[in-house]
């Protein structure tokens, strides 16, 4: 184990999830949404390696292979949105996208 | 050993903290890089020196890029030129630079002093963590790469109707 307690890295991984949930909350530009939500799935791999270190098991690197996967490809969908906004509304705030078409 | 945790580890929720709190997207950017090296640095620590190499590769090179290119393609025109000069005062370069420097330092001494643990026992090899995703998970491998292929084809779809949108007249569909 290094001698690293396992506590202490689920703690960071807490943290920075934490810190993630906030930013979605507090910022209203769908950019930084974004970057957040690329903060809180940083934060759930961190989780799952710390775990897979604590047994010595690849199963905490195997789950953050398939988080990794998950991010590119919302990150590729989000962004793609993203543009969407910008080209109808002109700007980049969250709220401005509130109605519905059809 | 502890120490260089809890370094990489404030290192990472300092620069987490600039990326909620950033005015600029660049500047977002640059700290969330540096949070994810920190991250990195964690995975190293605890002997997981594949996710590293993964979090380094795909996460700070592949998907920042990707970030990149649309906030290029956000900000056109001229303007964007004094902005260029704008973000490349020291101000905005300098805490990001030195939280850099931190880790880096950390990894040289670690490197240096060989307690990263490469044959004491203590890592899950490259080796395991491949046989393990192509033995009992190969049905989820497979899955993710549909879920790929999906976000590829999504991608492009909204794209390609992007582009028509814009070559009929820019700005004639603005709602606002």
């Amino acid at each position: 184990m290094n001698g690293i307690p396992v506590e202490q890295g689920l703690i960071v991984a807490g943290l920075l999830f934490v810190l993630g949930v906030a930013g979605v909350l507090i910022r209203r530009n769908v950019l930084f949404i974004l970057l957040s939500l690329e903060i809180m799935l940083n934060a759930s791999g961190l989780a799952f390696v710390v775990a897979g270190a604590r047994w010595l098991q690849p199963d905490g690197q195997v789950m953050f292979v398939f988080i990794l996967a998950v991010a590119a490809a919302e990150v590729a969908l989000g962004l793609a949105l993203i543009l969407w906004v910008y080209h109808w509304y002109g700007t980049l705030d969250a709220d401005r996208a509130c109605g519905m078409r059809g | 050993m502890l120490y260089a945790f809890y370094i990489a580890s404030a290192v990472a929720v300092i620069s987490t903290l600039g990326v909620i709190t950033g005015r600029h997207a660049v500047h977002a950017l640059l700290y969330f890089i540096i949070s994810l090296l920190a991250v990195a640095m964690i995975f190293l620590l605890f002997g997981a020196h594949f996710a590293a190499a993964l979090e380094v590769i795909i996460y700070a090179g592949a998907i920042m890029v990707l970030f990149v290119f649309v906030m290029m393609m956000l900000n056109p025109g001229p303007r964007s030129v004094r902005k260029e000069r704008h973000w490349l005062s020291p101000g905005t370069w300098v805490c990001p630079a030195v939280l850099a420097l931190i880790l880096t330092a950390e990894l040289i001494f670690l490197l240096a002093s060989g307690t990263v643990g490469f044959h004491d026992g203590t890592a899950v090899t490259p080796r395991e963590v491949g046989m393990a995703l192509f033995g009992p998970y190969l049905l989820g491998v497979e899955l993710v790469s549909i879920l790929l292929l999906a976000g590829l084809v999504g991608a492009y779809h909204l794209a390609w109707r992007l582009g028509v949108s814009r070559a009929d007249g820019a700005g004639e569909g603005r709602q606002s």
